[in-house]
């Protein structure tokens, strides 16, 4: 590799041919600070439009203070990161910045994890000069069923329209406007809900104020919780239990599924249930759906499309019905675990303990905003109630607990009650990338040829490439598999679909980049992917120490089908556990 | 054209145009017709003359006489009389406001005196909507010198020995911008034509388009010869419909030709060009936001580097020039490089239009060699001050350029002579300012723009220009402090500094150079709260010299507030309270009453 080599605060340091200077002086352990810059290195995923100015420096020869985020390094260079120079353009380009942000932190949800906020405080500004006759820009508040846009806040940092555009190719938000009303919206300033918004939150996992921010829900969870007539049950994603003790000060990838158990029990849910069950559910449906389609296929049965694909991920299934109607026969018409959850919960459950479907309320936590738009689709509701009532994310989960004072650290492990509650490593692999392709895979595998498998890890499918395929053996079968996180990555998979080049036989599709565990609920990562490393090893690990794991061995899913479902692909089993999926492709409309 | 005795050459110029000379073109050839003198007289509908506030006008050849604010029913006597009898209309003639003389040819205009015409040798001669005529003037054979007897370096060498600096604003060497194009090497390459004129009051560009569109497109072809391209782009406001119709009139007549498109000339050469066209945006004459508006993006700018020799339009390399910059080459390849050079001053070489506007008697295109004196232009070719009024300052570069003063004067004019000055060339805008005007409201009407003008992606142009702004509106309502005034300089500064892409960098100059040069003037709006031009409304009153009233009682009657009382016959009082400062009332004393203090 080419190198150069350059000084930085009268440092030399070597660095390869095209690094910035803020790479390079990093390597010097000289921090620059940073607001609209952000790297999720193993993610491939850059954010770079040198538009704050924070970062800027001087480079000896140069007129202007160059931005580090953006200037690559060349050889001779001479850098200085803090002169009074560089010191007081930054203050002031703060200045200007905060003149034109609202000073509402008291009531902002990003309050105290605002990228902003921190800056301001790491460059000490104490009063904004000219405030008074500073006038500000803002624009019409936006609320969609998961997201809430507040562009006042917004500092133009572009790290959302980059992952909506670029990582995503959603192509929902970009900059409108232009001089001092600049700002990112959908086109013509419409509302999410009119654009091509998949809610897969991910704009809203890296912005760096409060521009961008969850629908909270736990203002509707804590009325339920408190109203004596209803009964209050709550499931929980398998994401969620390596994320949530990030909220509370543990280190990333610590696991607190018991503390969380205990912690929602004194939040006073009745049942505490587990949606890793209802992964298993999906995936005694999805597998015997893979193999339906795959036995036909074989058999030459025309109508038999291949490769299916999964359908759990709720921004995933927007992207398909934005972007691929034609395609929408080919997803697994099983639905997401959320979902199944709650048909089950408000049918087989509400039975088993006699309450009525409108007096049982369930509540789901989820590393996903889209989840909030899913439980409120038409289709998942009887007579206007709806099978999981509301959604709340992980941060809102973790606010929830601190407005009611427990101490998460401090707390008991927990068991999650039964019947609900029970679930498989299978279940728990959902949480991440690669996870339910490989749940699928350990079922089918042992459905279809009939034998145990020889090793249930499959560490062919897992990883953090944006694009992956595996052969799996089905003894003496060949199985394509793919595997796409990341719905940019989920496009090109899907362009090979519809063309028929695609030599897959199953695909599992996750909106976010890393699956759930990156999840636009989830706390956020600053731009840190060893987080989303650390929770992915968690959820690994959490599978290996489950004494089953594959679905299809789940005590309670066996007595499920006995009792209720009959089997799986049974005809109750379509009526409460399959969906449809319907053309969204977006008309020009201009609503205001 | 040389079949006929008399040329009647009438200026088609946006600004002509839109005075009817489009109607008196028809009137001149009715005229003609009706005399039977259709076969003699030709009527050549010309690009711009430069003399714009003097338009419509109409030069007759032979005997070079201009006419000026020809009016579509003149065109009756300049055939009855000029054109039959060769007897002047001397009511058409032009009056000099200084010497009060009658002049009767372009040469005579004061105007006129110290151009050189390189860039617009053709606008006002030649009918750009006929390539014939073109080509009698040399067109292309610039294009076939260079296609048959040169290789792309010699090319390229000619172009950076005759000096030549890009005339978009920023002086970059253009024979260096198309060595680095020629150096990167790629499967495909594009020349384009930035005439995405933004600077208000500069048109240099459009008249160019206008008056002489074949100029460009000869020099684009050039280009991409010399750098291995075979695809122009022309990026031009949608805003100029009468420069884009010529444009597709001069590239299918090129085409038809055989001068551009495939196997130029039979050489073997191809190059063709199109026209991709900008929605107005000011930032979009910035290179990469134009290349990135071309592309259907957003146009604003990116970091350079990448340059976009190295990585331009579709991130192949690409060479921008500007629209004067190409208009410059053919001369160059023709009368060769030593010639070029001997025009202008050491480092800055050749000509350079100016639009000059503002307080000027001869308002209009020049086009002058580099290192012309600011008074040269200001006194000699712009006629002086109108109305004898004192000069105060001269802003070039548009409006993120600075203001020069009376010690500025003697300065020659050139890239470097501007940057020392705390001024720039910008794209040659040159706006006169007298003694009625207010710097501060100067500096504050330029930012105005800049304000609006600014793509919004980087934080101190899209927020910092916006508080420059209010802080010079706080100062002209009287409300600033000598604090501030620090305070405009510091943001200014770092504004500057830390700015994306040149918009930016340069929008605080008419704050900068305002600041420098007329200081007082800012001091005296923050410490006395005094306007000393008498612009700032905030900072005036109108007020009734008793010893003057007579009681006439019309300014009161006049006064659309109420705001002045008296009896009748008697002296009378204006409330500062309720005036509204319309002037009004000082409009109608005829007793010299009412002043503003």
């Amino acid at each position: 590799m080419e190198t150069l080599k350059l000084t930085i605060d009268n440092k030399q340091v070597e660095v390869p041919k095209g690094t910035t200077i803020n790479k390079a002086a990093k390597q010097l352990g000289i921090e620059i600070p940073t607001l609209c810059y952000m790297e999720l290195h193993d993610l491939n995923i850059e954010n770079n439009p040198a538009g704050c100015r924070i970062c800027v420096v001087e480079v000896e020869k140069r007129r202007n203070l160059a931005p580090s985020c953006a200037t690559r390094c060349e050889e001779g260079m001479v850098v200085k990161t803090h002169t009074t120079r560089v010191l007081n353009a930054r203050r002031t380009v703060m200045e200007f910045i905060l003149s034109d942000h609202p000073k509402d932190c008291l009531i902002c949800a990003k309050s105290g994890n605002c990228d902003l906020q921190a800056m301001a405080h790491q460059l000490g500004i104490r009063e904004i000069p000219g405030q008074e006759i500073a006038a500000m820009s803002t624009y019409k508040k936006d609320t969609s069923p998961s997201i809430i846009r507040n562009q006042d806040k917004c500092i133009l940092c572009r790290r959302c329209e980059m992952m909506c555009n670029t990582v995503q190719t959603v192509g929902a938000l970009s900059a409108v406007n232009r001089g001092f009303m600049a700002t990112v919206a959908p086109a013509f300033e419409q509302n999410l809900e009119y654009s091509t918004c998949t809610y897969c939150g991910q704009c809203v996992a890296v912005c760096p104020t409060g521009a961008l921010t969850e629908v909270d829900n736990t203002p509707d969870v804590l009325r339920a919780l408190a109203d004596p007539t209803k009964t209050v049950i709550v499931q929980t994603a398998p994401a969620v239990r390596a994320a949530l003790g990030e909220l509370f000060g543990m280190e990333p990838g610590t696991l607190v599924t018991g503390k969380m158990v205990t912690a929602l029990r004194a939040l006073g849910f009745d049942y505490v249930f587990d949606t890793d069950f209802a992964a298993d559910l999906t995936i005694m449906e999805e597998g015997t759906e893979l193999l339906d389609r795959l036995t036909r296929h074989l058999k030459g049965d025309k109508t038999a499309r291949l490769p299916i694909l999964t359908s759990c991920c709720p921004g995933w299934v927007n992207f398909f019905e934005e972007y691929f109607p034609d395609l929408k026969d080919v997803p697994s018409t099983s639905k997401s675990p959320q979902q199944m959850f709650g048909a089950i919960a408000k049918t087989y459950f509400a039975d088993k303990i006699k309450v009525n479907r409108k007096d049982l309320v369930v509540v789901s936590i989820m590393p996903c905003l889209a989840k909030k738009y899913e439980c409120q689709r038409e289709e998942f509701s009887l007579d206007g109630n709806r099978d999981v009532d509301f959604s709340i994310s992980t941060r809102e989960l973790a606010a929830f607990i601190k407005q009611a004072n427990i101490d998460l650290n401090n707390l008991e492990e927990g068991e999650f009650d039964a019947p609900l509650g029970e679930s498989t490593g299978a279940g728990v692999i959902f949480g991440t990338t690669g996870g339910v392709i490989e749940a699928a895979v350990r079922t089918a595998y042992e459905v279809h040829t009939g034998k145990k498998l020889p090793k249930v890890d499959f560490n062919e499918l897992r990883g953090l490439e944006g694009v992956r395929s595996a052969t799996i053996d089905f003894d003496g079968l060949p199985i394509n598999i793919g595997i796409a996180h990341g719905l940019g990555n989920a496009r090109k998979l899907l362009n090979d679909v519809r063309s028929g080049k695609s030599k897959f036989h199953a695909i599992e599709v996750m909106a976010c980049p890393g699956g759930c565990i990156g999840g636009g609920g989830q706390p956020l990562h600053h731009g840190n992917s060893e987080i989303i490393k650390a929770r992915a090893a968690a959820i690994y690990a959490e599978d290996k120490k489950k004494p089953l794991r594959k679905s299809h061995e789940n005590p309670f899913i066996i007595k499920l089908y006995e009792e209720f479902l009959g089997k799986p692909n049974s005809e109750k089993a379509h009526h409460l556990l399959h969906t449809k999926y319907f053309d969204k492709k977006k008309k020009i409309i201009v609503k205001q | 054209m040389a079949k006929q005795k008399i040329q009647i050459i009438v200026c088609g110029g946006t600004s002509c145009n839109g005075n009817q000379s489009e109607l008196l073109i028809d009137n001149l050839r009715l005229e003609l017709e009706a005399n039977a003198l259709e076969n003699d007289v030709r009527v050549i509908k010309s690009g711009c003359f430069g003399l714009c506030n003097l338009g419509p006008i109409v030069k007759i050849i032979p005997g070079d006489t201009i006419y000026t604010h020809v009016k579509p029913d003149d065109a009756r006597d300049i055939v009855s009389e000029h054109v039959m009898k060769g007897r002047k209309v001397e009511r058409l003639l032009f009056t000099d406001p200084v010497t009060k003389k009658v002049l009767a040819t372009e040469r005579e205009l004061s105007s006129h005196k110290k151009q050189i015409r390189i860039v617009l040798r053709n606008c006002g001669i030649i009918d750009p909507e006929n390539i014939d005529e073109a080509i009698a003037y040399n067109a292309y054979e610039a294009l076939g010198k260079v296609l048959t007897e040169m290789k792309p370096p010699e090319v390229i060498k000619i172009v950076k020995d005759s000096g030549l600096r890009g005339r978009g604003g920023g002086g970059f060497p253009t024979g260096l911008k198309w060595e680095i194009a020629y150096k990167n090497k790629s499967d495909e390459k594009y020349v384009v034509c930035n005439a995405d004129e933004g600077d208000p009051g500069a048109f240099m560009d459009r008249s160019v388009l206008e008056g002489d569109p074949h100029a460009v497109l000869e020099a684009m072809a050039i280009c991409g010869y010399s750098i291995e391209s075979h695809k122009g782009l022309i990026y031009i406001r949608a805003e100029y419909p009468l420069a884009v119709s010529r444009l597709k009139t001069a590239i299918q007549q090129a085409r038809e030709y055989g001068l551009l498109g495939k196997n130029i000339m039979g050489t073997g050469f191809d190059f063709d060009i199109e026209i991709r066209y900008g929605a107005g945006a000011f930032v979009c004459g910035e290179e990469t936001a134009l290349i990135h508006s071309m592309e259907g993006l957003r146009g604003e700018p990116t970091v350079k580097p990448p340059f976009p020799a190295e990585s331009g339009f579709r991130g192949k390399p690409t060479n921008v020039n500007n629209v004067e910059t190409f208009a410059c080459l053919s001369p160059i390849i023709l009368k060769g490089a030593e010639w070029f050079a001997s025009i202008g001053s050491i480092k800055s070489k050749g000509t350079k239009v100016f639009a000059l506007a503002g307080k000027i008697n001869n308002v209009g295109l020049i086009e002058v060699p580099m290192g012309t004196t600011l008074r040269e232009v200001i006194f000699e070719i712009g006629g002086g001050i109108r109305y004898g009024k004192k000069f105060k300052a001269a802003q070039t570069g548009g409006p993120s350029g600075g203001c020069l003063t009376e010690k500025h004067l003697e300065t020659p004019i050139d890239f470097d002579n501007l940057i020392a000055a705390g001024s720039m060339m910008g794209s040659g805008g040159l706006i006169v300012m007298d003694e009625d005007d207010c710097m501060v409201s100067v500096a504050k009407f330029f930012l105005d723009f800049t304000v609006e003008e600014s793509c919004g992606k980087c934080a101190p142009c899209r927020i910092g220009n916006k508080r420059l702004h209010e802080l010079l509106e706080h100062i002209t309502k009287g409300k600033g402090t000598l604090a501030d005034l620090d305070r405009l300089k510091n943001m200014s500064l770092v504004i500057k500094d830390t700015s994306l892409c040149g918009l930016g960098q340069s929008s605080p100059n008419p704050v900068l150079s305002t600041l420098e040069n007329f200081r007082e003037e800012y001091e005296a709006h923050v410490t006395i709260k005094k306007c000393p031009a008498g612009k700032c409304k905030d900072l005036m009153e109108y007020f009734i010299i008793s010893a003057n009233c007579v009681g006439c009682t019309a300014c009161a009657r006049v006064c659309p507030v109420g705001a002045i009382t008296g009896e009748r016959k008697e002296p009378h009082v204006i409330n500062p309270n309720i005036c509204i400062k319309c002037g009004s009332c000082m409009e109608k004393c005829k007793f010299d009453a009412i002043i503003i203090q």
